[in-house]
């Protein structure tokens, strides 16, 4: 029933600790306009601009999409503002097409920022609320027990997590725009980075950045652009609550439960064989076995065992690469970080991802995460139509 | 004719906003009754779960919770990190253990510090117990209990951990 | 396109200060309302969930997460949050009809803005490098909009008391109402000034509350067997955020908003304004063109009581409810947000 919709326009900033040199309107605009170049359209050719982005405390501003809607081109037009958490960047993008595949809209620019150097995120994170006990201790403090808990679990080995650090940011030094440029890591170096939160290692989160992604998304009829469309071939997006009694947090349903749905849009009954690559939300280092696992790549307590053998790294030439662009370990700009696995998904099928090109790459999977993992939202997009 | 002057790149612009923050209902029983030293949670009326701390509904269900039920202070560790990193606003000196923790009687985890043992040994499955500070310092706030310390019980299986009843594992 | 209908609302009372209640206690009663009305048992029963809200009402990041604790969401459901009014949680939810992705909606917002002094919160909203460090608080914004409305003779004070007044009178019929009464214009004009040319009466009160829809496919409609009103156009527009470069005595995005929704496409019976100045109501009927017989806000509208992130789906939740109850047959609804008006969403709904 839904109609056919496209990515025809991507475009990302450069991703940095700490852009000076752009506003937040500035930093909005690098990433639209490129966006808006690449699908060969202006202002003027977009129906309505749906926006995301975390917490407003991340910068500091109320509901910064009133004083965006301006440098956005949005006068006259629908804006809407999404916000679900983390993985916000991937639900951003799924209600934008949602104004496509409903037949609303014919075509619509969408676009998630994070400008945390304008604010602290972990102070936005960690404010001291009264009548709790003061032991916020980041995001990582939340995940590390829930790793610990994999750990035990599957038996995998300790050094996992280190070579996915590694995969990683090998990947993003084929990435212009990612964020920490580490051609030549070693698993030793990050084997000698500070634990910050046992069992995670400095080199094993990801960084904080500035950064803004944008996509344009139009209907069959409405193809713009010199590249090649990445056909939108399935979306879904789940939630549960962040605890609840007998909650699997190593493994949730919610995951699951959104990937099988989108599969089943897709028409994929193998995720390892079916897709070429995949961007998933990985921020720190263990969270590719366990998605692996929870995403149906890898039958449960094997995930590490994919990434033991180098299947998930474009170096080692692995069947099922993920993350070529390096992923959150390279680049978090927190709200856009979910919508660029879903950009470069949409560059690897229409060939356009450069030196972290996956080779004839067709079908693609995008997702992203938040909350006390309890927010999932996935899509998958193809170079052909299905 | 000024001399040209660099770019602003920062301009600095504080925001203070005040709020006068509520618990809520179910969490102010909570806290009333932590203030006497003890721990409580509430009983799912649809599933029987008990949730510490309170918050009124039972996520799974989407019920009203309202019967309280009391928590033992002991109870073990479901899982658990050590903390090296200095967390803005937070007065712990790294590096510190934080557990999740579930008491006896209760079928969900909160999180609080462990203390008094070796980094090294702590577990999964761990019996630990709170150490509350002095009965005048109480006040509305998890802070009364000081750290949770080991216990020296057998550890409790994976399977087993948040099914514990309140008398732990006497019975 | 797909035929889409509301079919059950509740909202709670307008009270200024919802003391200890936290977010999960002031959703659930308007969730366990609607869930009543159709014989749903939870969230689980319909295809898509979507709320609105603001974070800094309450000063907590992740305000919303927590009132997912509200909805039985076990197993997992398909669930997404705007941060903004629910009215355009409502947008959101009818799109994913319209794609097929669900047959079925609840859609719920809450706002608990006592915690915080809510024009000053507000604010912040501002373009934050020029506007916001001048702290320039949202009744003052709307002051100099009234100004302007005056000194070009397009109303006058006497204007702006006649709205209240018509508001607290009929704010007496509605028991949800925080301010109600029988005020003669000339006693309300004898008060002083509070933001000149705004008096304490002319801006709506701050509310607490919560209010919760559930919209669905006309076929799913009758399945439930419910009454129901049939969403026949919504749109939205917004404009620049800054009140200087918009010219604040009309609102453009209204009209955009109206043409698009086709309000003019026949008779409008009952209209529910988000108007939290009084001189808005003016404005905004002027707006959406509409006829000196439609009942405006006939239960108060928000000087009667506005709850922030809920008051626009409220409004359509209002109209909803006339219709069902044989009050009218075709009623507009509209929502706003952001400073002085500056975007808009218009809803027109009608009788099965």
């Amino acid at each position: 029933m839904a109609e056919l919709a496209a990515v025809v326009g991507i475009g990302q900033t450069r991703y940095k600790t700490r852009r000076t040199d752009v506003s937040i309107a500035g930093l909005l605009r690098e990433a639209v306009d490129r966006a808006l170049a690449d699908a060969d359209v202006t202002f003027d050719d977009i129906d309505a601009v749906i926006i995301g982005k975390a917490p407003d405390m991340f910068e500091g501003v109320v509901m910064p999409e009133s004083y965006l809607a301006d440098a956005l081109g949005a006068m006259g037009k629908p804006m809407l503002r999404v916000h679900t958490a983390g993985s916000v960047g991937g639900s951003t993008a799924i209600v934008a097409a949602s104004h496509v595949q409903s037949g609303t809209f014919k075509r619509v620019l969408t676009v998630t920022f994070e400008k945390q150097s304008e604010s602290n995120a972990m102070w936005a994170l960690s404010t001291p609320q009264p009548f709790s006990v003061h032991l916020n201790a980041g995001a990582g403090g939340y995940f590390a027990p829930i790793i610990r808990e994999y750990i035990r679990r599957s038996g995998a080995p300790g050094d996992i997590g280190i070579k996915v650090a590694v995969k990683d940011r090998r990947h993003g030094a084929r990435n212009p725009l990612a964020h920490l440029q580490l051609p030549d890591i070693t698993e030793q170096e990050v084997r000698d980075s500070m634990m910050l939160w046992d069992p995670l290692r400095f080199l094993e989160a990801c960084p904080s950045s500035d950064g803004a992604c944008a996509m344009v998304i139009a209907a069959e009829d409405s193809i713009t652009g010199s590249k090649p469309p990445a056909w939108i071939r399935g979306v879904a997006m789940r939630s549960e609550p962040t605890m609840y009694a007998g909650r699997e947090e190593v493994n949730p349903q919610a995951g699951r439960d959104c990937a099988a749905d989108v599969y089943a849009q897709a028409g994929i009954t193998n995720p390892r064989k079916d897709l070429d690559c995949a961007e998933i939300y990985v921020p720190f280092s263990w969270y590719e076995p366990m998605w692996l696992e929870n995403l149906g790549f890898a039958p449960e307590g094997e995930g590490w065992k994919l990434t033991q053998e180098g299947a998930t790294s474009l170096d080692a030439g692995g069947d099922i690469p993920w993350n070529c662009s390096g992923g959150v370990l390279c680049s978090n700009p927190i709200g856009a970080s979910g919508m660029i696995r879903f950009a470069e998904a949409a560059r690897q099928v229409r060939g356009d991802a450069g030196a972290h090109q996956v080779e004839g790459a067709r079908l693609a999977m995008g997702h992203a995460y938040g909350g006390g993992a309890q927010f999932f939202a996935m899509w998958i997009v193809g170079a052909d139509k299905g | 004719m000024s001399e040209p002057q660099a770019d602003v790149t920062v301009v600095k612009s504080p925001v203070y906003l005040k709020y006068r923050f509520t618990a809520g209902s179910a969490p102010a029983r909570f806290l009333g009754r932590l203030k006497e030293g003890v721990l409580t949670g509430q009983r799912c009326p649809r599933c029987s779960n008990v949730y510490i701390p309170a918050r009124g509904s039972c996520p799974a269900c989407g019920v009203p919770t309202e019967k309280e039920v009391v928590l033992s202070d002991k109870g073990t560790v479901q899982s658990f990190t050590i903390v090296s990193i200095p967390i803005p606003g937070n007065p712990i000196e790294p590096p510190y253990i934080v557990a999740n923790i579930v008491p006896d009687g209760a079928n969900i985890s909160f999180i609080h510090l462990l203390s008094e043992c070796v980094n090294e040994e702590v577990h999964i499955g761990q019996r630990v117990q709170a150490l509350w500070k002095p009965a005048a310092e109480w006040g509305y706030s998890m802070d009364n209990i000081r750290y949770f310390r080991p216990l020296d019980e057998p550890d409790v299986a994976v399977d087993r951990i948040g099914k514990l009843p309140v008398t732990g594992l006497e019975s | 396109m797909r035929e889409i209908a509301v079919v059950a609302y509740s909202q709670s009372p307008c009270v200024a200060d919802a003391g200890a209640t936290n977010e999960v206690e002031l959703i659930m009663p308007q969730l366990q309302a609607v869930y009543s009305q159709l014989g749903l048992a939870s969230a689980q029963d319909v295809d898509f969930v979507c709320s609105g809200s603001c974070d800094y009402l309450q000063g907590a990041a992740f305000a919303f997460v927590a009132g997912v604790d509200a909805l039985g969401a076990v197993p997992p459901i398909k669930e997404s949050h705007v941060e903004m009014d629910a009215a355009w949680a409502l947008y959101e939810a009818i799109l994913k009809i319209r794609m097929g992705h669900a047959d079925s909606a609840l859609i719920y917002g809450f706002g608990k803005s006592s915690p915080g002094e809510l024009p000053i919160v507000l604010s912040q909203r501002l373009d934050p490098y020029y506007l916001a460090p001048l702290w320039l608080d949202t009744v003052s914004l709307a002051a100099l909009q009234a100004r302007l409305l005056l000194e070009q003779g397009l109303l006058t004070e006497h204007d702006m008391a006649a709205v209240v007044a018509r508001s607290r009178h009929n704010a007496l019929a509605n028991p949800l109402a925080q301010l109600a009464g029988e005020f003669s214009v000339e006693e309300l004009l004898a008060e002083e000034h509070f933001v000149a040319p705004l008096r304490r009466a002319d801006c709506s009160p701050v509310s607490d509350g919560a209010a919760a829809m559930v919209i669905a496919t006309v076929e799913q409609a009758r399945a439930w067997g419910a009454p129901y009103a049939r969403i026949t156009g919504i749109d939205h527009r917004i404009e620049n955020h800054n009140p200087c470069l918009r010219d604040l005595t009309d609102s453009v995005s209204t009209r955009q908003a109206a043409a698009a929704a086709g309000v003019h496409r026949g008779p409008v019976d009952v209209a529910e304004v988000y108007a939290p100045f009084s001189h808005q109501e003016i404005l905004l009927s002027r707006a959406l063109e509409l006829a000196p017989e439609t009942l405006v806000n006939p239960g108060g509208g928000v000087l009667a009581g506005n709850l922030m992130m809920a008051s626009g789906l409220a409004r359509v939740g209002e109209v909803f409810r006339r219709i069902i109850n044989g009050e009218a047959g075709r009623g507009v609804a509209h929502a706003t947000s952001g400073p002085c008006l500056q975007h808009n969403l218009v809803a027109v709904l009608e009788g099965a």
